[in-house]
C-alpha cells in the first residue's frame, strides 16, 4: 500500500470512530455550521464533540503547519481527508473567514509571531474574524478606499467607515484595509491591519436587505487607537506599511476560491435536484415528462451546467494540486458559482409560482425560498461583482490589453 | 482518479500536436477540400496515423492496438479538432472499434480488430434515418427469412459510409417504430450488390453517404451483439462516439478561441487594440469560462468510458450537450470578433464554424442531450 493509501485508510477509520452520527447530515449551511469565536455557543453536544475531536487532531485546519494548530497535511493528504469526510457526509468541524481568507494570507505574508497568535486562535475556534474591505465609496473600485490610518508614534489612529462587513456584530477581530498614504497612487497607500473589534471607537450597525435580515453590517471607526504591535515580532500590520494591496489581492484570490466552491450550490438553493423538486410540485405528463416543457428544458440546462461546474471545481483542484496552481482562474469559478446559484433559486421560484411569492403576516420568513432567492441576488455582487470577475479573467487569464 | 491527464496521456498529446502540426494542419484540410478526392481524406496520412498506433488507439494490445482507451482517443480527437484533420479515425477507430471490441464475438474480434489497428479496414455506423438524430425511431427492417434475415431500408448521413469496407447497421428485427427493445446490429460488407451508397457532400467537407439496402440476406453470424438486444449496444457505441466527438469539438473550440484572442490583441481600431474594449473582453471572458466547463465535462466522459463503460452514457450526454453549445458559441464569436475577414473563405475560422455545426448535429445536438438527461433524471 502506498503512503497515501495508508493515510486514506487511517483517515477513514478516524472519521468513522470520531465523527458523531448527527454531524453526518450533508453539507454545512450558514445556519448549522460551527463558526467559533468568543461569543460562540455550540448548537448541540454532537457539534461540540466533533469540534473538540477534530481540534485535538489538527483537523480544524488540516493543511496548516502543526505549530499553528494544524495537522501539517500535504495537499494530497488534505484532499483525501476532504474526500473521506464528504464520503460520510460529515460537516466541517469549523468554518469561518479566518480559515478561508485571513489564514492563507497570513501563511503567505505573516511573521512567525503573527501566525503563532492569529492562526492558532483561528485553528482553536477562539477568534472569529470579519473582513473590512468595502466602503460606501469603494465597492468594485476597492483601491479607492479612504478609511484613514495615521501614524501616532506608538499606535495607529483610525477614522472612517467600512460596509458589507459580514457578521461584524458577532466577530471578535477584523482584518482591514486602510489608507496610510493619501498622496501615493491609490494602490500604493493601502495597509493591511488587524484590529480587535472590542477597541474603543468601533461601532457596528446591521444592514437590512431586500431579503430581510442579513449578516451584513456597517462598521464605523471613530478615533480608534490600534497598537503598533501585539508583542515582540508581532505587528498589527501584515506585510509592509503601504503594501497592503499585495496582501489584499492574495486574500481576494482565496475569497474567490471559497466563494467559487461554496456550499449554496449543493443545498436546496442551487440547481441540484431541481428536476426532482419540479416533479413534486408540477407532476408528469402522460409521456412521463415534466408537465411544463419550457420549464423542463430550462431545468435540464441548469442541472447540466451545474454538473459541468462541479466537475470543473474537481478538475481545477486536481490541476492546482498537481502544481499548476489555480491563480486567476478562481475568478471563473466565482463567476459561474454565483450565476448558477441565482439561476437555481430563480428556477425554484418559477416552479413554485405564486406559492413561493406568498409571504406570511410576519413578512419574508428567514430561510424560506423567497428569502434565499432575494438574498442570492447579492452573490454576483459580493466578493467582486460578476463584471469585475470578467475583467480579471480578461486581463489575468487571457492577457487582453488595457485601454 | 484525478480529473487530469496522466504522464503517458500527456506524452500522447505532445506527440499528436507535433505530428498534426507537421502533417495535417488546417492547410492540409483545405487541400482535401479543394481537390475533392473521392475518399474525402488522404490515404497516406491515414496509413501514417495507423503506424503511430492511432487507428488502434482503444484496441487492446493483443489485437495490434495501443490500448490507450477513450481518454487516449479523446486526446487525439482534440488535436484533430484543433487542426480540422479529416480521417477515418472517428468512424473506424472509435465507432467500429468500440462496436467490435465491446460487443463482438471472439470470432468477430479476431477477424476485425487487427485490421482496424493496422488501418487497412474502414468501418461506418449506419444509424440515423432522417435529418435529426433519433435512434429510438429506427424503421430500417431486418425480416426473419430462412436461417437468417433480409435487410431493407435507408440510412442517412452515414459518416465515412462512402469509403467504409464494413457497415454496422442498426435494424428493427420486429415491433413498431419507437419501440427500442427490438433493435439488432448487423455487421455487413459494404460492397454487397444490394447496398447502394450515395455520397452526400457536407458543409464541413467531410465525407458521408446515404445508404439504401434492398433485400440483403444475412445470417445469425452477421449479428453484432445480441439479437433484439442491439439497442443497448447501439447506445454504448453512440456514447463512445459522443464523447470522442465532444473531444474533437472541444479542440476546435479551444483552437478557434486562441486564434480569436490573438486577433483581439493585434487588431487596432479607433487607435487602440480592440481587445481593450470591455464589450469584447466580457464576451471573451465568458467564453473562456465556458470552455473550462466544457473541458471538464469532456474529460469526465472519456474517463467514465474507460472506468465504467456500461454506465458512462449520461456523462457522455453531458459532454455532448455542453460541447455542442460551447463550441458553437466559440465559432460564432470567432467570426463576429474577427469582423469582415471572419466571413471570408480565406480565413480559417469559418471552416471551424462549419465543422462544429455538423459535429454538433451528429449523434444528438445539445437539445437532444438535455432531453435525454431530463428523461434519465425522471422528469
Amino acid at each position: 500500500m502506498s503512503d497515501l493509501e495508508e493515510f486514506r485508510a487511517e483517515v477513514r477509520a478516524w472519521l468513522k470512530e470520531n465523527c458523531p452520527e448527527e454531524m453526518r447530515d450533508g453539507d454545512i449551511t450558514a445556519e448549522n455550521q460551527c463558526w467559533g469565536g468568543r461569543q460562540w455557543e455550540f448548537q448541540s453536544e454532537a457539534q461540540k464533540i466533533w469540534f473538540e475531536r477534530a481540534l485535538a487532531k489538527g483537523y480544524t485546519v488540516p493543511s496548516w503547519p502543526k505549530e499553528y494548530g494544524g495537522a501539517g497535511l500535504s495537499a494530497d493528504q488534505a484532499k483525501i481527508l476532504d474526500e473521506e469526510r464528504q464520503a460520510i457526509n460529515a460537516r466541517k468541524p469549523l468554518s469561518n473567514f479566518g480559515i478561508s481568507m485571513l489564514g492563507p494570507a497570513l501563511l503567505a505574508y505573516g511573521t512567525h509571531e503573527q501566525k503563532k497568535q492569529h492562526l492558532t486562535g483561528i485553528a482553536r475556534g477562539e477568534i472569529r474574524w470579519c473582513q473590512g474591505y468595502s466602503e460606501p465609496g469603494a465597492g468594485s473600485d476597492l483601491a479607492s478606499l479612504k478609511t484613514k490610518c495615521e501614524d501616532k508614534g506608538d499606535h495607529w489612529l483610525i477614522n472612517g467607515q467600512k460596509i458589507w462587513t459580514s457578521n461584524a456584530d458577532i466577530s471578535d477581530w477584523i482584518f482591514c484595509l486602510v489608507r496610510t498614504d493619501f498622496d501615493a497612487p491609490k494602490h500604493e497607500g493601502i495597509t493591511f491591519i488587524l484590529i480587535d473589534m472590542a477597541s474603543e471607537g468601533i461601532s457596528v450597525k446591521p444592514i437590512v436587505l431586500i431579503s430581510g435580515h442579513s449578516p451584513f453590517c456597517e462598521t464605523f471607526f471613530d478615533e480608534v487607537k490600534v497598537p503598533k504591535s501585539y508583542g515582540e515580532g508581532n505587528p498589527s500590520v501584515v506585510g509592509e506599511v503601504n503594501r497592503g494591496w499585495d496582501v489584499a489581492k492574495n486574500l481576494l484570490v482565496h475569497e474567490r476560491g471559497m466563494l467559487g466552491t461554496m456550499s449554496p450550490l449543493k443545498g436546496t438553493t442551487g440547481p441540484e435536484n431541481l428536476g426532482k423538486f419540479a416533479v413534486e410540485k408540477i407532476g408528469l405528463d402522460a409521456a412521463g415528462r415534466l408537465d411544463d416543457p419550457a420549464l423542463r428544458e430550462r431545468i435540464a440546462q441548469a442541472e447540466l451546467d451545474n454538473w459541468a461546474y462541479n466537475l470543473t471545481v474537481e478538475r481545477m483542484t486536481d490541476e492546482a494540486n498537481a502544481g499548476n496552481g489555480l491563480g486567476a482562474k478562481s475568478s471563473m469559478l466565482k463567476y459561474v458559482a454565483s450565476e448558477l446559484t441565482k439561476r437555481g433559486t430563480e428556477l425554484r421560484m418559477d416552479i413554485e409560482g405564486t406559492t413561493a411569492a406568498t409571504i406570511g403576516a410576519e413578512g419574508i420568513e428567514y430561510g424560506s425560498l423567497a428569502n434565499n432567492w432575494l438574498y442570492n441576488r447579492a452573490y454576483s455582487i459580493l466578493g467582486g461583482t460578476t463584471e469585475v470577475q470578467l475583467n480579471i479573467i480578461s486581463k489575468r487569464v487571457l492577457g487582453l490589453p488595457s485601454q | 482518479m484525478p480529473l487530469i491527464l496522466n504522464e503517458e496521456q500527456e506524452m500522447l498529446q505532445d506527440a499528436a500536436q507535433g505530428f498534426l502540426a507537421e502533417k495535417a494542419p488546417v492547410a492540409a484540410f483545405r487541400k482535401v477540400r479543394d481537390n475533392k478526392p473521392a475518399d474525402g481524406f488522404c490515404r497516406d496520412l491515414w496509413a501514417e496515423m495507423a503506424e503511430m498506433g492511432w487507428a488502434g488507439i482503444i484496441v487492446d494490445e493483443d489485437h495490434g492496438g495501443s490500448g490507450f482507451g477513450y481518454v487516449g482517443a479523446g486526446v487525439l480527437a482534440e488535436q484533430m479538432g484543433r487542426n480540422l484533420t479529416a480521417s477515418p479515425f472517428f468512424s473506424t477507430s472509435v465507432l467500429g472499434a468500440t462496436a467490435i471490441q465491446q460487443y463482438g464475438t471472439q470470432k468477430q474480434r479476431d477477424e476485425n480488430l487487427a485490421a482496424i489497428s493496422s488501418g487497412e479496414r474502414l468501418f461506418a455506423l449506419a444509424v440515423d434515418e432522417g435529418p435529426r438524430h433519433n435512434p429510438s425511431r429506427i424503421k430500417f427492417s431486418a425480416k426473419p427469412a430462412g436461417n437468417g434475415f433480409v435487410l431493407s431500408g435507408t440510412k442517412t448521413f452515414v459518416a465515412d459510409g462512402h469509403v467504409a469496407d464494413k457497415l454496422i447497421i442498426a435494424a428493427r428485427t420486429s415491433g413498431e417504430q419507437g419501440d427500442a427493445d427490438v433493435i439488432t446490429l448487423f455487421l455487413v460488407d459494404a460492397d454487397a450488390p444490394q447496398i447502394r451508397r450515395e455520397p452526400t457532400p457536407m458543409i464541413d467537407s467531410r465525407n458521408a453517404a446515404n445508404i439504401t439496402v434492398d433485400g440483403l440476406e444475412v445470417t445469425g453470424d452477421d449479428i453484432l451483439g445480441e439479437l433484439d438486444g442491439g439497442y443497448a449496444a447501439l447506445e454504448g457505441i453512440l456514447s463512445a462516439g459522443r464523447a470522442v466527438l465532444s473531444a474533437e469539438m472541444s479542440g476546435s473550440a479551444q483552437q478557434v478561441f486562441g486564434v480569436t484572442t490573438d486577433y483581439l490583441k493585434e487588431r487596432e481600431q479607433f487607435g487602440q487594440k480592440i481587445g481593450s474594449f470591455q464589450g469584447l473582453q466580457h464576451r471573451a471572458a465568458h467564453l473562456a469560462t465556458e470552455i473550462e466547463m466544457m473541458k471538464s465535462a469532456v474529460l469526465k466522459s472519456l474517463k467514465d468510458l474507460d472506468e465504467d463503460f456500461e454506465n458512462a452514457g449520461i456523462t457522455c450526454s453531458l459532454a455532448k450537450a455542453k460541447t455542442g453549445q460551447v463550441a458553437q458559441l466559440a465559432t460564432k464569436e470567432a467570426i463576429q470578433m474577427h469582423g469582415g475577414i471572419g466571413v471570408t473563405d480565406e480565413y480559417d475560422v469559418g471552416l471551424y464554424f462549419k465543422r462544429v455545426h455538423v459535429a454538433q448535429q451528429m449523434f444528438g445536438d445539445a437539445g437532444f442531450h438535455s432531453d435525454r438527461w431530463a428523461k434519465n433524471s425522471g422528469f
